[in-house]
């Protein structure tokens, strides 16, 4: 046990307090800004209280858009994004689910190659493989679609890698005991080994949604149009302005908007995620 | 209803490791079977060549008048109860026992009636809406073998499904699995590395050793007349003192050497050997007071006050001799005491232990 002593309990707070504080105090300019006007947040005195604009700049954001650059409205771009990172992390746990299940459960020439080979592919983010991945989404006519936002994404040794850890620790007794019980391969799958699951789906998901959520690069290559576009590339695009001052205002009340989503998921979700994480006796 | 035969069953496995070497045995209608054997000697791995679970690499298995090698675990009309359990830990009391039969597509009434029945026969009705973690082990062990009884198979299978247990629970387990097989009729294979419980529960008992079996036959039997010396000392305990003859002369010509035997509770602490029996001179080592008994660790002396066998069996060389005695003796230790045993509770082995010499 370490020892106690007032002191070292006050430094501590002190580091930990500042640490916060370096961490939300842009998080804390963003949302002011997005309560001001325009005026005030390009005047360079940021103030440090929420002002009187509030619903107007979200009402704007949401449902108009900028007014000088003739953006789409974040509502929709929201729902592009919530589309994509909800495709993403589903597509990615069903896809790794089910590899993690053949590469444990079944016996099949180069099973040990299979593996290495999803391993391997920890190696190869999106951005080591952008150009071919580019080349491929536009052969296949996907440029400005959900699916070519989703699908190049997909993909995930991660996830494919955490549920057969996870699959090993499950006891073989009931893979026999469904054998005997006359499951086959896809009852007990179903019916044994999802349930069980849950909650390494549920952390799974936490993760995957937030990484989808926050894609910068490959949405931005591959929509041209504005009606494709995500929350996390529109906010960019919301500050190139070429001739006049950028609406700084409806900027951060984007910004504000884009985090709500992903802090939503880790709130309700943070029980199921921090046990699937942690846990181990089944 | 049916009875299980095994004929001259292998199992290789893929590395060439040799599990099974050849097994030949026969389990009655409606008999309790016993696998016992120490660990690794492939008593489980026969178990689940039985159920299916592992490939049959040479010989037959026969459930039934039907061979069953190429047949999927769940059409060979067996239950299993395993070791830790295997109940669903998502599933209720009630859906685990009731799981197997929904596969088969059985009535959903049916199936109620069957998983009502077998909760009453168990005394578990009042956990059917529980989920396995919580319950305690020995509900847990109920359980398992609710899921087995409902299905009315022709064959029970147990994997060591007490050996999860404490002491006091495994010995109430056992008495009732016992009553239940009585009940059930149903033929039954029972894996255990416990002597007691082997001796208990079996109807045949399959003594198994390093892939082979050493004996088969009634318990009590084989108590009695244990066919080898891995046999000797493995039922039985605490086990039976085993001792070398350089010259089996007295007992028998053997052909020279010999492994003599005597049990623990077959020594008498008396002056004098019967006739034709054993005395050996024991110096006390050690002693266990368990109440009703006494076991007396002794040491046989080396020297000077040389070992004397009224019959002349040759000599004994110096080892350790365990003497079970009632409770109320309890020699000091250092005491030295005169250990007989007649003639007639004398076992002799030949001198690869590996056979029984008739005396």
């Amino acid at each position: 046990m370490v020892e106690h002593r007032p002191l070292n309990d006050i430094i501590a707070y002190a580091i930990l307090t500042l640490g916060v504080f370096i961490v939300a105090f842009p998080v804390y300019l963003a949302l002011i800004a997005s309560t001001h006007d325009a005026a005030t947040v390009i005047s360079g005195n940021m103030p440090l209280l929420p002002g009187s604009h509030t619903l107007e700049n979200y009402y704007r954001a949401v449902f108009v858009g900028g007014s000088r650059t003739s953006r789409e409205p974040v509502g929709h771009m929201l729902f592009n994004s919530f589309v994509s990172a909800l495709g993403i992390a589903m597509g990615k746990i069903f896809i790794s689910i089910l590899s993690a299940y053949a590469v444990v459960y079944f016996r099949f020439p180069f099973r040990k190659a299979a593996f290495w080979i999803i391993f391997v592919t920890l190696m190869l983010p999106v951005e080591v493989r952008i150009y071919p991945t580019y080349k491929v989404v536009s052969d296949l006519h996907m440029l400005d679609t959900y699916a070519g936002l989703i699908l190049p994404l997909v993909a995930s040794a991660t996830g494919t890698l955490l549920f057969r850890q996870f699959f090993m620790t499950v006891p073989d007794e009931l893979l026999e005991a469904s054998r005997i019980d006359g499951a086959g391969p896809f009852r007990f799958f179903k019916d044994t080994l999802l349930p069980l699951s849950m909650t390494t789906i549920a952390a799974l998901f936490v993760i995957q949604f937030i990484y989808g959520w926050n894609q910068y690069l490959w949405p931005l290559l591959i929509t041209t149009q504005d009606s494709m576009q995500t929350i996390v590339t529109g906010i960019k695009k919301m500050l190139t302005t070429t001739d006049e001052l950028a609406e700084w205002q409806l900027a951060m009340a984007t910004a504000v908007l884009a985090m709500v989503p992903p802090v939503a998921v880790v709130v309700f979700m943070q029980r199921l995620f921090v046990r699937g994480l942690v846990e181990t006796e089944k | 209803m049916a009875n299980v035969a095994l004929r001259n069953v292998h199992k290789t496995y893929p590395g060439g490791v040799e599990a099974i070497k050849g097994i030949d045995f026969e389990v009655g209608d409606g008999q309790f079977c016993v696998l016992v054997g120490p660990s690794g000697c492939g008593k489980s791995t026969l178990l689940r060549m039985v159920a299916g679970l592992e490939t049959i690499t040479g010989g037959d298995i026969d459930i039934g008048g039907r061979i069953v090698n190429q047949i999927e675990p769940a059409d060979r009309d067996i239950a299993m109860v395993f070791q830790n359990y295997a109940l669903y830990p998502h599933m209720s009391v009630y859906n685990n026992m009731a799981y197997g039969l929904r596969n088969r597509g059985m009535p959903k009434p049916e199936i109620d009636t069957r998983v009502q029945e077998a909760a009453r026969i168990l005394e578990i009705g009042a956990l059917l809406d529980r989920k396995p973690r919580q319950l305690s082990g020995g509900q847990r062990q109920r359980v398992a073998m609710g899921r087995a009884i409902v299905r009315q198979p022709k064959v029970f299978l147990f994997d060591e499904p007490l050996s999860n247990l404490d002491a006091k629970l495994r010995i109430a387990m056992r008495v009732e699995i016992r009553k239940l097989q009585r009940r059930l009729k149903t033929t039954s294979i029972y894996v255990t590395h416990d002597q007691l419980e082997a001796m208990t529960l079996a109807d045949i008992l399959v003594v198994m050793n390093g892939g082979r079996v050493e004996q088969i036959g009634n318990p009590l039997e084989i108590y009695q007349k244990p066919a080898t010396t891995f046999v000797a000392s493995f039922i039985g305990a605490p086990p039976m003192n085993l001792m070398p003859l350089r010259d089996a002369g007295g007992f028998k010509a053997a052909g020279g050497d010999g492994i003599l035997g005597i049990r623990p509770e077959d020594i008498l602490l008396l002056n004098e050997a019967p006739a034709g029996g054993l005395a050996l001179n024991l110096t006390v080592e050690a002693i266990e007071r368990v109440g009703a008994e006494t076991y007396i660790y002794g040491v046989r002396s080396q020297q000077g006050d040389a070992p004397t066998v009224s019959a002349k069996p040759g000599e004994l060389p110096p080892g350790e001799v365990i003497v079970r005695v009632p409770g109320a003796i309890a020699p000091a230790i250092g005491e030295r005491i005169r250990a007989t045993a007649p003639r007639e509770k004398l076992h002799l082995f030949s001198a690869d232990g590996r056979q029984r010499i008739d005396l």
